[in-house]
This record gives structure tokens, C-alpha cells and sequence, in this order.
């Protein structure tokens, strides 16, 4: 009796011994619970590509390979990153091969192929399905399968950089046989595929309720027999980024909650609650002001900030974009609107490290009123009785717009407040952001039409590398009435030398010089008075001290690698 | 009675089409587009695409037209064969779709009714239920302590805003006390008697600032019709028969009172149905209110044109109802 009880008490104990060794065993720590404070409205990114809408289908589906969180390529479904030096990319870059992991299942079951990849690419480029991604596809001429392991992508013209299709959470796999019959015009009509795909990710969809919450469960055919440690994870959307953190930060009702934009001050007392902390990750966002090269007064009517109304009257004036830029102090902005969430840049392309310029820190970093006002008494600008300057009867006197929320319009009466300093006066003005970015050729309110003297907004590119974001600039991307306003080179800079560099970078592949080439082409923009970069921003998100594995990703979907995350002890 | 019911009926439908004319109009020129929300580093190319898929690209006119038959004849269809097992035509109709979402509005509307009529009306019957009382015995005693704080605190919850005091709640409540949730879980399911105290738990803080905003507001109704009453020659002639106070007060006063009381919550009934958007947003109740401001932010045109015109038929159909209501309960008020 005494040897069975010592039997069963060292089997108990050698079970807790297993237990703890396998400490991540599927399914082992619970409910996983998230707070979006969008809610997702739809599981297929295809269909609405929204940040939230990408972030929670990739707990689902997946892309051959993604970027971790330090913006480095890894194999997710394939073995290994194509490259040139392995010969998965062509001598001649116009095609490139993916090795598909052997034994991949979709959570039904059924194998992973590269039938289903060739088909991901036919959904998304079928005509009238209205595919969100379409550009992650551009210049891909055809996929094919060798064989039912290989994806063969065939490029228009060569790609230096080729790693866009099936790469990042934009761009995930989806599942010939579910999706077959929604292709084009009949892809919205199948709302249960879109609203539960089926995928490779470590979760698959439980129930979804549009713009509301989201069951998810573990994927019992996931690759990683360990993974995911949790059993399930609940997606809970609505409400308000303030009420989002507290869900997290102070009441603890939640383990992770995204896309904190709430004022630094706020935050700091929800984190003093001790109940979670804050996770930052810096991608390519940066917050800027472009400043408009053509001329915007208003009495020009339909005619202004299009080329016929002829360059700006003084911010065609180098020294006054300079000036501008030398009298805003970018470290009280930083402080004002995104404590830890920013850091004051002078580079429009801020990141990845390999690519970030310095070269214009040393002026440009620093506020300089002095000089600034310098610049401008130099340049004839005099200062009149109401403290603006001006010459010839042109005042520096600008509208200021940008899109309505609470850190930009700070922002906006600290650089009125700091361009006060140097005799330049500003009309603030904020729309919408639905309005502002919804690019209406009817509204006269658009951030694309531009009908002000400099505003200010957020932008950034996919992924890591800058070539089609730096292409953004060319002369023939100026918005105008001609192409219905739908150009990005929102600044209407034009400069033939900048549009031949472009297109060098284009034709080069060797990664130095690639880098060299865009750290070229952006110290050009911010000499030239392009724009004037402000905050490299980062995006912050909130979860639980006892929420383990979180890694902060700013290249891919936040929940890149929520197969790791597990409760901590 | 019958014939004025009728014809008011007829009416209604020439106003709703105007109406949702109206709305269909103001929509359109409202300067939203459905891609407004989406990453700047999505083209403008593909935006483009995105909004021909949509049906953007149709003229304004055309459009209206298949927005009155997808509402009107599809999915009524719809709705009938889905109740009745019939099938009519092939039954591949296009149903009025959400942008955002890309699913069937109707479906969206019937999976958030349920909520919300819980919450809301919850909160609109403790309302009446709370007001009734106070707004009785306000009048009764008029300027008398009971009087004075009933009216303090009718003014209070009338004036400050539910968004204040949503937030309000919650910080006391679930932030320093955590007595309550702050995020209302639309998963639970009751089945037992400790989800069911879950769920009275989440329910409390959004119904509790809704009753205080409802009850203000009806009982300074009450008060006023009672004190109207109890200066009426007919309560002089009770008293003066020898009639108890009590059937004075809650007889003869109270009934005759009730009369507009009753206009005013019938009237008050849409506004159930379109949810309380503030307070369903600050407590993540996923209600109709919810839904509607959601939609307005992301421009998803179908949901809001179809919700908005949901509330106007409803706002029509209980307009009629307080009036029959108001000659049933009042026989000297004849239509016809």
C-alpha cells in the first residue's frame, strides 16, 4: 500500500516534471483576450485592407514568409528565404522560386499546396473583386507550380527587390477549395469564407461578429505540435483608445490591447497602475509637413496647387522652406504628443537602420531661431507692423491643414507658436481624417488636393524596402485634375536629378548600394525642402505583466508570432 | 378610428420614400469615401478598384434605384422564404451588403437588435418605472424637500451628458472599485445561474446611466401633467364629495395625467431601437447604436442608409401609434 502511494506520489511528480518541461503545450494556458478598439470588420484582408482587418486575419492566415521584429525576412511557409546567392532568385531578377515546408496542413486538414498560392494570386488580381492588396502583386506576370511543393513567381520586368508577393501579413495564403467559387464580382456574396477563413495560422475562426468580437480557437493541425499555448483567443473591437489602455493598464480585464494613441501623461498613470506595461515598436511611419510647391490662393479657384497656378509665392523660396524647418523644435512635440510612442527625425524613410540617413541631423534636429530668422531677413523677408514678414506684398502667412485628432491639433499650436518666433503666422484648419484621407475628388478637403499652403499628416511604406515609396516624389505623381487627384507626390516637388536617381534604384540590386541610393534620395528631399520631417513614429500597444512572448512588431502584423505568446508564471 | 389609421398608413409611404430619398442624398454628398480609412500605402490605383467594386462608379440616380429594390423586394423576399421554407425565383437575389463588412446589413441588424433591446429598454422601463413615482409624489407635495431634490436630480441627469457620465461610472466602478466590468461581453452566454448574474453585472453601469437620463426626462413630464390636474375643477368636486385622498391622487389625478405621459413614451420608443450610440460605444455594448456609429466613421453608405431608414419608419409608425393611443385612452379626442 505504502510502495503504490509512493508510486503514484513520484508519477504525480514525474508528470509535473513532463508538464513543466513541455511548459508550452497546445492549448494549456487558456483564453487569450484582445481589445481592438476598431473593431474588425472582416476576416479577409483581401476585402478591406485595414490595419485592424490585416492584423487579426493574420492570426489565421498566412504568408509564405514574414518579417520578424526586427524587420528580417523568416521563412514561415516555405524552408527557406529565396535569395540570388541560393539561387532562389534569378541571375537576371525576373523570377524567383519558394520551397514550400513539407507537411504543411490548412486547419481542415487538407494539404498546403502551391495550388493554393497560384490561386491567392488569381483572387486578388480576378477584375471588379476590388482586391485591397492588388499592389503587393504589381509586376508579377505569372505564378506557377513545378510541382506541388515549388511556387514559381515570373516578374514583368526584373525586381531587384521581389520579396512583396505572399510576403507580410498583407499578402497571406488563402484556401483554393474554400475560396473557389469567389472569385471577382462573387467575392463579397461568400460572407462565411470571408468571415472565417480557413487557414495554416496557429488559430482558426470560431464565430465572428462583424465589428464586434471574434472566437478564435487553437489549430489543432498547426505545424507546431507545442504551439499555440493558448486554447483560444477572443478579439473584442469598439470603444476608444483611452478606454482600451485602462481595459488593460488598469483594470486588467485584458491581456493585450493595440494602438495606444493616448497622450504620454494619460498612459504614464494607467502604467503606474502596475497591472501592464507598454511595448513600442518603430517602423516607417513619420509624421511630416509637406509644404506646398504650387500656389494655393484660394482666389485661384479650381486652378490651385495644380501646375497652372504657378509655384507658391514664397514657399518656392529655399530659404523659407529652410527657415521653416530650423524653427520647429521637434523634441517638444515629441514630449507634447508622443512620449515614448516617438522620436524627433529629419528622414522621411527613418527606418530600417540600413537605410536611415544622418546626414542632415546635425543642422536640422536642432531648432534654431536665430538662424532661421537670419535666412529670412537675408532673404528679403521684413517683418511688418503685425509681426509678419513679407515681400513684395506676399506675406508669409499659411493655411496649416491636416486631419482632426487630438495630438495633431497640439501639434499644430505648438509649430504656429514656434513659426510666430521667426514672423511667419499660420491659419490652423483640420478635417476629418475620413474626409481628409478619403480622397474625394469632390471634396475640396482632401489631403490631395492640397488646398493649403503646408500640412501636416502620417505616412509610410510596407515592409523594408523604400524604392516604391522614394518613387512617391516623381514628377509625374503630381495630383491634379488630369488623373482625378490621384497622385502621391502630395508636395508636387519636382526634380528631373531626383526622378533619375529613382530611377537607378530601380535597376540596382546589390543591397549597399541600394541602401546608399536611398539614403540619397532622402537627404534630397529634406535639403530641398520637400517636406519637413517631424516624429518617427511608433506604434504602441499595451498587455498584461503576466502575458509572456510578446514581441513588438512594426514590419508585420502586430500578432506576427502570437503562436509563442503564453501566460507567464 | 379604422379609416383615420389607414390613411395616416398611406401617407407614410410617400414621407418614407421622400425620406429615404433624402438620406440617400445626404449620404452621396457627404464627403466620405469607404477608403478614407484604409493605409495610406494602399495606391490610389487600387483604391479605385476598390470603390468600382463597391458600385461607386454607377451614377447617383441608378444607384438609389438599386438601393429601393435591394431593400424593398429583395429582402423582404428573403426574410419570407427564410421563414416559410418557399422558395421564390432561383433565390440568387443581391442583398443590400455592408461595405465595411461585406455581409448582408440585415443580418448585421439582427444579430444587434437582441442587445440592444436589452440595454436600452431596460433602461427605458426602469426609466418609466423610476419616473412615474417621483414625478406622483413630486407634484402631490409640491416645493416641499422631496420636491426640491427630485428636481435637483432630474436636472442634473438632464443636463450632464451620458458621455460623462458613462465615464464617470466606469472609473469609479470598475477602475478604483472594480465592482463592475467596463467592457461588456458579447459572448456570454445565460445558461445558469452565475452567467446570469455576469450578465446582470455587465448590464449595470450602461442601464444605470441611461434609466437616470430617461427617468429625468419623464418625470419633469409627471410632474407637470399632474400639477396641470390636481388644480382642475373635476379633483375639487372629488375632495368635495368626501372621495379618499388616496383615489383623488391615484384615480381620478393620476389616470387623467397619464394621458400625454403615455404620447411621450410612445414617442420615445424609436429612440430604443436606434440604441443610445454614446453610451453603447463607452461600454462596448454591440447594440444597433453601436453598429450606426461605426458605420458612420468608415463610410460604409449601405449600413447607415439602411439603419437611418429603419429609425424613420419606426419614428413614423410610433408618431401614429401615440395618436391612437391618445383617442383610445382619451374618449373625448374622436378623428373621425
Amino acid at each position: 500500500m505504502k510502495n503504490l502511494k509512493l508510486l503514484l506520489a513520484g508519477t504525480v511528480a514525474a508528470l509535473a516534471f513532463a508538464g513543466s518541461a513541455a511548459y508550452a503545450a497546445r492549448g494549456t494556458d487558456g483564453d487569450l483576450k484582445i481589445l481592438f478598439w476598431q473593431a474588425v470588420s472582416t476576416m479577409n484582408p483581401y476585402l478591406s485592407g485595414g490595419t485592424k482587418e490585416v492584423y487579426a486575419s493574420s492570426m489565421v492566415i498566412e504568408p509564405l514568409a514574414r518579417y520578424d521584429e526586427k524587420g528580417a525576412l523568416v521563412p514561415t511557409l516555405v524552408t527557406e528565404i529565396p535569395t540570388v546567392e541560393n539561387g532562389g532568385v534569378a541571375k537576371d531578377l525576373m523570377s524567383m522560386t519558394w520551397k514550400i515546408k513539407p507537411g504543411v496542413k490548412w486547419s481542415d486538414g487538407t494539404p498546403f499546396t502551391a495550388d493554393d498560392v497560384i490561386f491567392t494570386w488569381k483572387y486578388c488580381i480576378a477584375p471588379d473583386g476590388g482586391c485591397a492588396q492588388a499592389a503587393q502583386y504589381e509586376g508579377v506576370k505569372s505564378v506557377e507550380a513545378p510541382d506541388p511543393q515549388t511556387v514559381k513567381i515570373t516578374f514583368t520586368e526584373p525586381k531587384p527587390y521581389p520579396y512583396s508577393a505572399f510576403v507580410g501579413a498583407q499578402s497571406p495564403v488563402i484556401q483554393k477549395k474554400q475560396f473557389e467559387n469567389c472569385v471577382g464580382a462573387k467575392a463579397p456574396g461568400c460572407t462565411s469564407a470571408n468571415f472565417g477563413p480557413i487557414g495554416t495560422g496557429p488559430f482558426v475562426v470560431k464565430e465572428f461578429k462583424p465589428n464586434d468580437v471574434i472566437t478564435l480557437t487553437a489549430n489543432t493541425n498547426y505545424r507546431d505540435a507545442a504551439k499555440p499555448a493558448f486554447a483560444s483567443v477572443t478579439l473584442k473591437g469598439g470603444g476608444d483608445a483611452a478606454s482600451a489602455a485602462r481595459a488593460v493598464l488598469e483594470t486588467g480585464e485584458y491581456d493585450y490591447a493595440w494602438n495606444m494613441q493616448v497622450e504620454p501623461e494619460i498612459l504614464a498613470k494607467m502604467v503606474a497602475a502596475g497591472k501592464g506595461k507598454l511595448e513600442t515598436a518603430f517602423g516607417t511611419q513619420v509624421e511630416r509637413i509637406n509644404l506646398n510647391h504650387y500656389n494655393a490662393d484660394p482666389s485661384l479657384g479650381a486652378k490651385r496647387s495644380t501646375k497652372e497656378a504657378g509655384p507658391h509665392p514664397s514657399l518656392s523660396d529655399p530659404a523659407v522652406r529652410r527657415a521653416l524647418s530650423l524653427a520647429i523644435d521637434r523634441s517638444i512635440i515629441v514630449e507634447a504628443g508622443y512620449g515614448a510612442a516617438g522620436k524627433a527625425t529629419c528622414n522621411i524613410v527613418p527606418a530600417p537602420a540600413a537605410v536611415a540617413s544622418t546626414k542632415n541631423d546635425s543642422w536640422c534636429l536642432k531648432q534654431d531661431i536665430a538662424a532661421a530668422n537670419k535666412l529670412l531677413d537675408d532673404a528679403g523677408w521684413k517683418k511688418g507692423a503685425d509681426g509678419i514678414r513679407a515681400k513684395n506684398g506676399v506675406k508669409l502667412s499659411y493655411l496649416y491643414a491636416t486631419s482632426t485628432n487630438s495630438v495633431r491639433q497640439a501639434t499644430q499650436e505648438l509649430v504656429k507658436d514656434m513659426w510666430s518666433q521667426i514672423g511667419v503666422g499660420a491659419e490652423l484648419r483640420n478635417a476629418s481624417a475620413s474626409v481628409f484621407f478619403g480622397g474625394d475628388p469632390a471634396s475640396p478637403d482632401t489631403f490631395q488636393k492640397f488646398y493649403a499652403d503646408v500640412e501636416m499628416y502620417t505616412n509610410n511604406f510596407d515592409g523594408t524596402d523604400p524604392e516604391k515609396y522614394l518613387a512617391e516624389w516623381l514628377c509625374d505623381k503630381v495630383p491634379g485634375p488630369a488623373n482625378g487627384w490621384q497622385g502621391q507626390n502630395i508636395p508636387r516637388y519636382c526634380n528631373p536629378a531626383y526622378d533619375k536617381l529613382v530611377g537607378e534604384l530601380s535597376k540596382t540590386a546589390e543591397l549597399d548600394k541600394r541602401a546608399a541610393l536611398a539614403k540619397q534620395l532622402n537627404d534630397m528631399l529634406t535639403e530641398e525642402g520637400a517636406h519637413i520631417p517631424l516624429v518617427h513614429r511608433g506604434s504602441v500597444s499595451s498587455h498584461s505583466l503576466k502575458l509572456a512572448g510578446v514581441k513588438m512588431n512594426a514590419w508585420d502584423s502586430e500578432l506576427w508570432n502570437i503562436a509563442a505568446w503564453s501566460r507567464g508564471k | 378610428m379604422f379609416t383615420y389609421t389607414l390613411r395616416r398608413l398611406l401617407f407614410a409611404i410617400p414621407t418614407l420614400l421622400i425620406i429615404s430619398f433624402v438620406i440617400f442624398a445626404l449620404l452621396d454628398l457627404a464627403p466620405n469615401d469607404p477608403t478614407g480609412d484604409l493605409p495610406l500605402t494602399i495606391p490610389p490605383e487600387v483604391r479605385e478598384q476598390i470603390r468600382a467594386s463597391l458600385g461607386l462608379d454607377q451614377p447617383f440616380f441608378f444607384r438609389y434605384l438599386y438601393w429601393l429594390q435591394q431593400f424593398f423586394i429583395n429582402e423582404p423576399l428573403n426574410i419570407l422564404e427564410r421563414m416559410t421554407g418557399w422558395q421564390f425565383g432561383d433565390g440568387n437575389r443581391m442583398r443590400v451588403l455592408s461595405w465595411a463588412t461585406r455581409s448582408p446589413v440585415v443580418d448585421l441588424i439582427v444579430q444587434r437588435l437582441p442587445q440592444t433591446l436589452w440595454v436600452v429598454g431596460l433602461a427605458y422601463l426602469f426609466g418609466v418605472l423610476i419616473a412615474v413615482p417621483i414625478g406622483v409624489i413630486s407634484a402631490y407635495k409640491q416645493y416641499s424637500i422631496f420636491d426640491q431634490i427630485g428636481t435637483f436630480l432630474s436636472m442634473v441627469g438632464y443636463s450632464v451628458p451620458t458621455f460623462f457620465t458613462g465615464v464617470l461610472l466606469v472609473v469609479i466602478f470598475s477602475s478604483y472599485l472594480q465592482w463592475f466590468p467596463s467592457v461588456y461581453d458579447t459572448n456570454l452566454v445565460v445558461n445558469d445561474f452565475s452567467s446570469f448574474f455576469q450578465q446582470i453585472k455587465q448590464m449595470a453601469l450602461p442601464v444605470t446611466v441611461l434609466s437616470l437620463f430617461n427617468a429625468s426626462q419623464i418625470t419633469r413630464f409627471v410632474r407637470a401633467s399632474m400639477l396641470d390636474n390636481l388644480h382642475q375643477d373635476y379633483v375639487r368636486t372629488a375632495r368635495a364629495k368626501g372621495v379618499k385622498e388616496k383615489s383623488v391622487l391615484l384615480v381620478h389625478v393620476l389616470r387623467n395625467s397619464l394621458i400625454p405621459v403615455v404620447t411621450v413614451i410612445a414617442l420615445g420608443v424609436p429612440t430604443i431601437f436606434s440604441g443610445a450610440i454614446i453610451t453603447e460605444q463607452i461600454f462596448r455594448v454591440n447594440g444597433l447604436g453601436q453598429l450606426l456609429i461605426i458605420a458612420v466613421q468608415g463610410a460604409d453608405i449601405p449600413l447607415v442608409q439602411t439603419l437611418t431608414f429603419i429609425f424613420a419608419v419606426l419614428i413614423v409608425l410610433f408618431n401614429l401609434i401615440a395618436d391612437v393611443l391618445y383617442g383610445i385612452l382619451d374618449p373625448r379626442i374622436r378623428y373621425d
